[in-house]
């Protein structure tokens, strides 16, 4: 099945995107836990392409596109045409810089390098895809 | 969507959190805290009990306050967390540089 949320770049809509791939993956037996991780991931994606690519432009739209079937791995697609951050090329700090810095940033990327299985960025029709995959135990 | 109630409660403050805390919405926690240590108290409980979510953004918020209350001899014990809540501080090992009580009393204990 595929599912698709086009969604503008404020982040007052983080909420329904949240929604969105809540109610996406329990249609298809992904264990709760593995759904919050999921969720908390693609919020930390979503956000920073919000906040970093869009200036919070609610005008600015973007896609999320999930891919999910009995099989793994569920893929999500994050769409849009605005500069790439990618997460790859980024060094995240360490826990200790953050405490020690009063960093309110930084926790971000590496909860989702520590919950996604594989993060790839690619461009077609002149549109960034930044592709996510994820394995999880289907209930 | 996030709503922050405080009360008083045997010298302690505690910060009740309903709802989610996202990157909308971390900076009123982070404004709760800061109130909170403003008018000057030194026990500070935080009821996750009613918290549905948090993103990094509120994990941020609680990571970044850790060096001041050492410093200032504040101390803030967390409690009532649902499992999924708990994930997500223990994803990263959040769980062990903050204090976690399971329920209020085991809180107003690791507090005093």
């Amino acid at each position: 099945m595929n599912y698709q949320y086009k969604v503008g770049c404020s982040i007052e809509n983080l909420k329904g995107v949240r929604d969105f791939i809540r109610t996406s993956l329990k249609k298809h037996a992904v264990p709760d836990l593995a759904v919050s991780e999921i969720v908390l991931a693609l919020d930390e994606m979503c956000s920073n392409l919000m906040i970093h690519a869009h200036h919070c432009n609610p005008d600015d739209l973007f896609e999320l596109h999930i891919h999910v079937t009995q099989q793994n791995p569920i893929v999500f697609e994050i769409i849009d045409d605005g500069t790439v951050f990618d997460i790859n090329q980024f060094h995240e700090p360490e826990l200790n810089n953050i405490i020690h810095e009063k960093r309110k940033g930084g926790l971000g990327i590496r909860l989702v390098k520590s919950i996604m299985d594989k993060i790839e960025y690619q461009k077609s029709s002149g549109r960034n895809i930044c592709r996510l995959t994820k394995s999880v135990n289907f209930q | 969507m996030i709503h922050i109630k405080r009360l008083q409660e045997d010298g302690a403050d505690v910060i009740a959190l309903v709802g989610e805390i996202d990157a909308s919405s971390s900076i009123e926690l982070d404004l709760a805290i800061a109130k909170s240590v403003g008018e000057g108290f030194t026990k500070i409980l935080v009821d996750c009990s009613a918290l549905e979510y948090i993103s990094s953004a509120g994990l941020g918020v609680f990571m970044s306050y850790i060096e001041e209350f050492k410093d200032r001899n504040i101390s803030m014990v967390l409690f009532g967390m649902s499992e999924r809540v708990l994930n997500t501080f223990s994803i990263l090992g959040l769980n062990e540089l903050l204090k976690i009580g399971k329920d209020k009393g085991e809180a107003k204990q690791l507090i005093s």
